[in-house]
């Protein structure tokens, strides 16, 4: 067999459930890719080559034995390590959990292991996913496999944030597919800054219990990998009702795979206007015209919609999601778990200002400052509730659009991936990066990035999809149609290893 | 609105992170650069318009009352939950004494 990394998760499933390769054998494969990647690219804080190899040796005693086998049965996947794992160390890139290890399983996790998965190792983000170069971790920077001048300029580049080393490790081959989540495009930026495939369902769909949590009513898991296809049989593993997330969408999931579907005759797909802004990238809005010429020669019929608060999303964005967070990262006290810094005679209100100060980062720190802030006495009309109620404006624009259309298209991110360093010192230059991908999370609406095609320096670009409420179907299918006609097939020059 | 070096001192102290005074001085510029941009939303009239409070529409629901609902993680797993305290003891959280 040639080498098995280039395989993807449906082909791996298949191979193994025919008995053309072992799953004990694909492992070992992508074991070794991450070794060999990990010192250049360290995409992943916590490599589990052991948990690959348990799961794949169970597979294959159950395929020898006959028994059946799952959706995932011999695919071993990267986990972002903001998915509690049970007995391994989950630190959300973030020194004040860097030798935190649960006594669970998050529900997302567990449904993959019960699908036959195994897990690779835990994947590299932003701290707590805040950030969207995933350059704010604590366990060090994720460098992009891709290069500028088609690979040839060493620069390093960021693999997007916060979903960093997922989409990092999914596009050099070091794993098939990835889990991700995505407060405010932490999957979709990612993906397409590396030229793979992400969805982000509709908030709900995948269960939040046991992920460490940021924006709680914006953070959502999804499904990364190379393909539209692989992302949807990920998914529909990772979904489902579940009673321990009172959030949690009690609806049953669709069958997604089985319904792809390229054909989008009688689709109709709206472009926004106010997503075509001044001073555009001019590579952006070429790969947007051609994704329009797709869908079209998909059977789609495109229309020109309005979304008219647009423009107050982002604003409304950041001060939701650091409002939400200085709330859930008041948990971390030092007492329960976590880091504890206790100076010399300190008292208890000490040791919490100390063990924050010690534990957090520097974005971290910035953004429970803002969220205390516009939460304080005082503040919390003018601030909070005035973006919560552009929250429900920008909810309504999306509303009123689709009673005109099925799906939108849009770019996922204003430019191709940056440079590392290039953004880390402006905050807000970083923030403008979520400017297309932000609006979707507020509204709670399934999206997906594609790979549309490369720029002029070799770098990827991609293309978002939003779709209706519960609409994953939709948002998968046009994917689907944009991916058969892009064509997309370039790679990173494997510079790493 | 924009925030002065003893805001920020202020807002650290309800944050519970312990910051010096340059680090103050870095943050009084970067959040009052943050919360001029948010200052837009200041434009568009809400008057009328319920906040959404949440990412998709729904009721919320109840968990059952009930001890040891999930194997995992119901009642009974004292030491579990202890494992990971950076000071427990005598199968409690330990703390700095609180009371003089």
């Amino acid at each position: 067999m040639s080498d098995l990394t280039e395989l993807g998760v449906t082909a791996i499933r298949d191979g193994v459930a025919a008995g053309d390769f072992s799953a004990r054998e694909v492992a070992q494969a992508f074991n070794a890719a991450i070794a060999a990647a990990q010192p250049a690219l360290n995409a992943f804080i916590t490599p589990t080559p052991d948990h690959a190899l348990a799961a794949a040796e169970r597979i294959d005693a159950d395929r020898a034995a006959g028994r059946p086998l799952g959706r995932l049965a011999g695919v071993p996947i990267g986990m972002k390590d903001l998915f509690c794992t049970q007995g391994v160390r989950t630190t959300a890139a973030s020194h004040i959990l860097g030798h935190f290890v649960p006594p669970y399983e998050s529900t997302v996790s567990g449904r993959l292991w019960d699908a036959g998965a195994g897990m690779l190792g835990k994947l590299n983000l932003d701290e707590f996913a805040m950030g969207s170069s995933n350059e704010t971790s604590a366990f060090g920077k994720v460098i992009s496999p891709w290069r500028r001048g088609h690979n040839q300029d060493p620069a390093p580049i960021a693999p997007g944030g916060s979903s960093g080393g997922s989409s990092a490790a999914v596009a050099a081959r070091l794993c098939p597919a990835a889990t991700g989540t995505d407060t405010g495009g932490s999957i979709r930026q990612p993906a397409a800054f590396t030229g793979i495939a992400g969805i982000k369902p509709g908030y709900g769909r995948c269960s939040r219990w046991g992920i460490v949590a940021f924006a709680s009513s914006l953070d959502q898991a999804g499904a990364m990998a190379r393909d539209v296809r692989d992302c949807a049989v990920l998914l529909e593993a990772m979904a489902g009702h579940d009673p321990k997330d009172a959030t949690s969408l009690d609806a049953p999931v669709p069958g997604w795979t089985a319904a792809l579907d390229a054909d989008l005759s009688g689709c109709t797909i709206g472009i926004p206007r106010e997503y075509r802004m001044d001073g555009m990238d001019a590579e952006v809005a070429k790969s947007w015209e051609l994704g329009i010429a797709w869908l079209k020669d998909a059977g789609a019929r495109v229309i020109d919609i309005s979304l008219p608060h647009t423009h107050y999303a982002l604003p409304a964005y950041y001060i939701i999601a650091p409002a939400e967070a200085s709330s859930n990262l008041a948990r971390y006290d030092g007492v329960r778990y976590g880091l504890r810094d206790l100076p010399e005679g300190a008292g208890l209100q000490d040791m919490y200002a100390a063990t924050r100060a010690a534990g957090f980062g520097a974005e971290v720190r910035r953004r429970i400052m803002i969220g205390t802030y516009v939460l304080s006495a005082g503040f919390y009309d003018a601030y909070f509730t005035r973006a919560q109620k552009l929250r429900t404006l920008i909810a309504r624009d999306f509303t009123q659009a689709f009673a005109s259309c099925d799906a939108i298209l849009a770019p996922t991110t204003p430019t191709a991936a940056f440079a590392l360093g290039e953004k880390s010192d402006d905050p807000l230059a970083m923030y403008l990066n979520d400017v297309f991908s932000v609006p979707a999370s507020l509204a709670g609406l399934p999206a997906m990035s594609v790979p549309a095609g490369l720029n002029g320096e070799g770098l990827p670009l991609g293309l978002q999809v939003i779709g209706r409420p519960l609409d994953e179907q939709g948002v998968l299918n046009a994917a689907l149609a944009i991916e058969q006609r892009a064509g997309f097939v370039a790679r990173p020059a494997r510079w790493w290893a | 609105m924009s925030v002065d070096k003893a805001t920020v001192a202020r807002i650290a102290a309800l944050a519970r992170i312990r910051l010096g005074e340059d680090e103050v001085a870095a943050l009084e510029p970067e959040l009052n650069k943050i919360l001029a941009w948010v200052e837009l939303l200041g434009e568009v009239d809400v008057s009328g318009i319920e906040p959404m409070t949440n990412g998709a529409p729904g009721v919320l629901v109840l968990r059952e009352d009930v001890v040891d609902a999930d194997p995992l993680t119901g009642g009974g797993k004292r030491d579990a939950v202890l494992a990971n305290a950076p000071a427990a003891a005598h199968g409690f959280f330990g703390v700095p004494k609180v009371i003089e």
